[in-house]
């Protein structure tokens, strides 16, 4: 039997190491993908929570997660295309000039 | 020794399930490219694979040497890790989701444990078969990737391109069914169309049930096409398009993965399709009544079909060949007759009829390989999108406003 | 049982969210970021959230990484270079984020609220769709509102300019 504190543990864990990851990276890709690491996190955290409080709008909060990140991913993805065209670099740290 | 399988029972019964199937389905997926090289063969008014044993029927073991000592080349400048992945997770995944599949209603006893004829009965049975086929993606996606060609690269993309766009017609042309059936395990499923409507025409999905799932047959059926990268959708593997699609730079074992996944996929679609739509393994009559001489149909085939081998096997030119058809065909006999005995007469029943509806499908397949000619890509997504997604929607809406009136 | 999974499937979504950290290539970080989600979804059904795992597996592992992989691809995103790692964040940062990761494991852990099993769930789909649909309804239609739009914004931005005429 696991307490639930591990599980939130883990999921602490995994938040911090995708916060790691989006402040040490800098291919805007791999950034990104830390975020969706971070917000994996969050999911486990979520229901985590509601398997032990019996309640299931933890679950209903993940589906709303998944759905939200699915759409945040898609348009990302296309404004890091457009990057990519204009500037020709997927480096954050040269996408420094306000104009073109 | 028996005292430790008896009291981890559940992993020692599952160790036998696997092996079991895997013998099965791997020697399946080896004499499915015999069938098929005859069944295409034939539709093109030629011979096929006839030398190399009877009838050609040890070309796949042929093939299966040649694959073994076959030179291995791994390009220069792939990424290695990822090359050497690919085919793994195409057979992996495609493998997965066999385990699944209940071939039976019986449930049988191993090592003092009840268990199904399935290797795992899942009550979210189908949502987990659609889970493992989307990740059969990335076998396609990351094989062209890592050949670090542009051919492989170009037909990876779009077979990955098609394979994710034809999943949701894939998934929607089945809620129909889910609807209907209530559940979403596979034994519910099966169960859900048990019975006769008028004494004779079995309730299986597509007749039956407030809406006839026709269309959501049809729709499924065009989807797993296409889902499979089987002509006519094969553009981004065929040999006049793009040399060989994602697997042009494999050979020997790991090409071997790769077709083995997509024959293995074929069975799983065929399958599922016999499941959802065709009633799995029930019979299709009744089996009261003066129609129980129905359940020596199996044992008949059995025996028929040993008999007509060993008719042929007597006829045959090479003494070998003879031989080997003769004991094949003594072999099917002796099946007939084990059949037909009262111990198993029931228990054979189930697997028959699935195994012959799967084998239906399997030959439609091979069919429509032989008859169709190919799609252009952009024709394809077209149909993907435009035609067949519609038109699962439209079933979904229907299939509902028919459960709707039922239950008014 | 359960313990053994637990600490099983935990060591894999760790080992691979290292990974994600610590690898040069993108491709070879999409791939680890498949094996946490896929680790993720062994946990939610040790949760006894079954749907959820499934859903995990279709949308996120299955949809939204093929996704990443593509646009990995068609950029042809290259080998990362190597950050220096600055001696304040290797010195100071580290010790601190360890101190503050000991400390937020001690005091999550002493709090205890319970055990966490997929037995006190059963059966989950049915109630799940009920809230869904009676509940929640509202942001459930608005979440397909979100996805036309965000359809519609991906295809107008990833447009070729010459297409615009």
């Amino acid at each position: 039997m696991v307490p639930v504190s591990y599980y939130v543990v883990l999921s602490a864990v995994l938040f911090g190491l995708g916060i790691i990851g989006f402040l040490f990276k800098r291919n805007i890709i791999t950034m990104f993908m830390s975020i969706e690491l971070m917000l994996n996190a969050v999911n486990l955290a979520f229901i985590a929570f509601s398997s032990v409080l019996g309640n299931l709008a933890g679950q209903v909060y993940v589906f709303f997660v998944i759905v939200v990140a699915a759409a945040e991913a898609a348009v990302g993805l296309a404004i890091v295309i457009l990057i990519a065209r204009n500037r020709k670099t997927l480096n954050v740290e040269r996408v420094n000039l306000l104009k073109l | 020794m028996s005292d430790f399988l008896i009291r981890h029972s559940l992993i020692a019964s599952s160790v036998v399930k696997i092996a079991v199937l895997l013998f099965m389905v791997l020697t399946a997926l080896a004499y499915l490219t015999w069938f098929e090289r005859k069944v295409v063969a034939h539709i093109q008014s030629r011979w096929g694979p006839y030398r190399v044993g009877p009838h050609g029927l040890l070309q796949p073991l042929a093939d299966g040497l040649k694959f073994i000592m076959k030179e291995d080349p791994m390009p220069a400048g792939v990424d290695k890790f990822v090359f050497v992945l690919a085919p793994l997770l195409a057979m992996t995944v495609a493998l997965t989701a066999l385990g699944i599949i209940p071939f039976g209603p019986q449930e049988i006893e191993l090592f003092g444990r009840k268990t199904s004829l399935a290797i795992v009965d899942l009550n979210l049975g189908l949502l987990f078969l659609f889970a493992i086929s989307s990740l059969g993606v990335y076998g396609v996606a990351l094989a062209g990737w890592a050949s670090n060609s542009k051919y492989p690269l170009l037909g990876g993309l779009r077979s990955s391109a098609q394979m994710v766009s034809y999943e949701l017609a894939l998934t929607l042309s089945v809620v129909g069914v889910v609807l209907m059936a209530g559940s979403l395990s596979l034994r519910d499923i099966i169960q859900s169309q048990s019975g006769w409507s008028w004494h004779f025409l079995p309730r299986w999905n597509l007749f039956a049930g407030p809406l006839p799932q026709v269309l959501g047959f049809f729709c499924y059926f065009t989807a797993a096409i296409a889902e499979t990268n089987r002509a006519p959708f094969d553009l981004a593997e065929a040999e006049q398009e793009l040399v060989g699609g994602f697997h042009t730079e494999y050979s020997s074992m790991k090409f071997a993965m790769f077709f083995m996944a997509e024959y293995a996929n074929m069975v799983t679609v065929s399958c599922l399709a016999t499941i959802l739509f065709f009633g799995g393994w029930l019979s299709p009559c009744p089996v009261t009544g003066h129609w129980i001489w129905t359940l020596y149909l199996p044992a008949a085939v059995f025996v028929l079909g040993g008999l007509g081998l060993i008719w042929d096997g007597l006829h045959y030119t090479t003494p070998i060949g003879k031989f080997e058809l003769t004991v094949l065909g003594a072999v099917l006999v002796g099946v007939g007759g084990l059949t037909a005995a009262p111990f198993a007469i029931h228990f054979a029943q189930g697997p028959f009829w699935f195994l012959t509806k799967v084998l239906a499908f399997l030959f439609v397949y091979v069919w429509v390989r032989g008859t169709l000619p190919r799609f252009r890509y952009d024709q394809l997504m077209a149909i993907g999108w435009k035609l067949l997604l519609p038109v699962s929607l439209a079933n979904v809406v229907f299939t509902s406003l028919a459960l709707v009136v039922k239950n008014k | 049982m359960t313990a053994v999974l637990f600490f099983l499937l935990a060591a894999v979504a760790v080992a691979a969210a290292v990974s994600l950290i610590l690898q040069r290539e993108p491709i070879h970080s999409a791939l680890s970021l498949i094996v946490v989600m896929a680790a993720l979804a062994g946990l939610y059904l040790l949760l006894g959230a079954e749907f959820i795992s499934a859903v995990q597996i279709i949308v996120y592992a299955g949809a939204i990484m093929v996704l990443f992989i593509f646009v990995i691809m068609l950029l042809n995103a290259g080998v990362e270079e190597r950050t220096q790692f600055s001696r304040m964040a290797r010195y100071i940062g580290l010790p601190l984020a360890f101190v503050l990761g000991a400390g937020l494991v001690y005091w999550i852990t002493r709090w205890t609220m319970g055990t966490a099993s997929a037995a006190s769930m059963g059966s989950v789909t049915r109630p799940l769709a009920m809230m869904l649909f009676q509940d929640y309804v509202f942001p459930f239609e608005l979440t397909s509102i979100l996805i036309l739009i965000a359809i519609v914004g991906a295809v107008v931005l990833a447009r070729r300019e010459d297409e615009r005429q």
